[in-house]
């Protein structure tokens, strides 16, 4: 699995006059197959989460993938990690659901036709295949999360790192991409507020007001989470 | 019923023909449109664009979707043109934009959007030379194509949010949310065009 590492992380945002903390010295390193991520809104998991691929470089100290820096190799960086994004329909950029699968591999070196046997294989997995002509903004919620899934699980990426996928969802759904991700051999990396989501995962961290202050067991990093929730 | 005009899956000759010779036929039937003149004109062009829908297996309905959005417009050009220069010049350009429109329709009706893609990339590669990029102005397009459904979204919430607090029409009140709504949605699409390696 690869191996994930923080070092003296902070981050801000904002003009100089109203700069505002979202994320401060965090130090931590993982290579844990499943990681959960909790907090409270605002406390800096969705900034954890973007440091992970680049998306967003810290404003102080390092965040590395494989000891490649995300602010010095973004691209490879990007290649390597997946990210899922809460609402999928930002995320879904062609109409139809086998093009947008299809879009993450424009860049390979796969042929028409490899490209076309992979995406089929990818939809099969998710239980698409017979959606792949459908335009995607006519999927149910839980479909567009499965699509958004597929699409940047087709690159196969070494981590995937998922923002809240199953806020928007029913329980139905959200325990449907649970089991998903649950199957995935890839390492994930989950923020999520759905607990019951994190009780097979190795390893949960837990931020609160910019910090994390906790990294624990699933067990141990609910119940401080909990505590902290009131 | 799908009245965006966004493809619909099918394996009619029209379907089946290349994505390059529809764009082609439709760039030419834009270009003989200022030769369209006369009531007879137009109505065999809607008699032959009608056939093709039908060859596409789509039914009249569809095709009178296509046209639908723009029924209020076409009034008012009818109107203006028929004040203005006469009743047959109103036929005639009313007629050129309905034809346009369904042919417009037709092609995205019946092809991929990843295979129009391909071809406007194809046709923008002499380009380069002057700075353009054909895989960015592609990946335009289909974002524009993508955002269409997106957009009629967020207007029907927008109206619903209007209406479940008890709010006549009111153009501001409208557009302000309908263009927030629309910024912040561009704003994710950046983020998540980065995140799946779109520099």
């Amino acid at each position: 699995m690869p191996v994930v590492e923080l070092t003296g992380v902070s981050h801000q945002f904002g003009e100089a006059s109203a700069r505002r903390t979202v994320l401060a010295d965090v130090n931590v390193r993982f290579s844990e197959s499943r990681v959960g991520v909790l907090g409270a809104n605002g406390s800096g998991k969705s900034t954890f989460a973007r440091l992970l691929n680049g998306l967003i470089i810290p404003t102080q100290g390092d965040v590395t993938v494989d000891e490649l820096s995300t602010a010095r190799h973004g691209r490879e960086i990007r290649r390597r990690v997946g990210f899922c994004f809460t609402d999928p329909d930002a995320q879904i950029v062609m109409p139809t659901v086998g093009e947008d699968v299809a879009f993450s591999l424009r860049s390979s070196d796969l042929s028409k036709e490899q490209v076309a046997e992979r995406v089929a294989q990818v939809l099969g997995q998710f239980g698409l295949a017979d959606l792949a002509d459908r335009p995607s903004h006519l999927l149910s919620g839980g479909q567009k999360q499965l699509l958004a899934l597929a699409a940047v699980l087709v690159s196969e990426p070494n981590l995937v790192v998922m923002d809240e996928p199953t806020t928007l969802l029913d329980m139905r759904n959200s325990r449907m991409i649970g089991d998903y991700v649950s199957g995935l051999e890839t390492q994930v990396v989950l923020v999520t507020h759905h607990l019951e989501l994190l009780d097979s995962f190795d390893r949960v961290l837990v931020f609160d007001e910019a910090r994390l202050v906790c990294d624990d067991t699933p067990a141990a990093a609910i119940e401080h989470y909990r505590r902290l929730m009131g | 019923m799908n009245d965006l005009g966004l493809f619909v899956p099918g394996s009619s000759p029209v379907h089946r023909l290349p994505a390059g010779v529809k764009l082609g036929a439709l760039v030419a039937l834009g270009v003989a449109s200022i030769l369209l003149e006369g009531v007879v004109a137009i109505v065999v062009g809607l008699i032959v664009l009608l056939g093709l829908f039908a060859l596409a297996g789509f039914t009249p309905l569809l095709a009178w979707r296509q046209v639908k959005p723009l029924r209020w417009i076409l009034l008012f050009i009818a109107v203006f043109q028929g004040w203005a220069r006469g009743w047959e010049a109103a036929v005639d350009i009313v007629g050129v934009i309905v034809l346009l429109v369904l042919a417009a329709s037709l092609v995205t009706l019946t092809t991929r959007t990843s295979a129009l893609v391909d071809v406007i990339v194809v046709v923008l590669r002499p380009l380069r030379f002057l700075g353009v990029k054909p895989e960015r102005v592609g990946l335009l397009i289909a974002l524009g194509i993508r955002a269409v459904p997106i957009a009629v979204g967020f207007s029907a919430e927008v109206r619903d949010a209007q209406r479940a607090r008890g709010l006549g029409p009111s153009p501001r009140a409208y557009a302000a949310p309908l263009i927030v709504k629309s910024l912040r949605h561009a704003d994710a699409v950046g983020e998540a065009l980065v995140a799946r390696g779109i520099e």
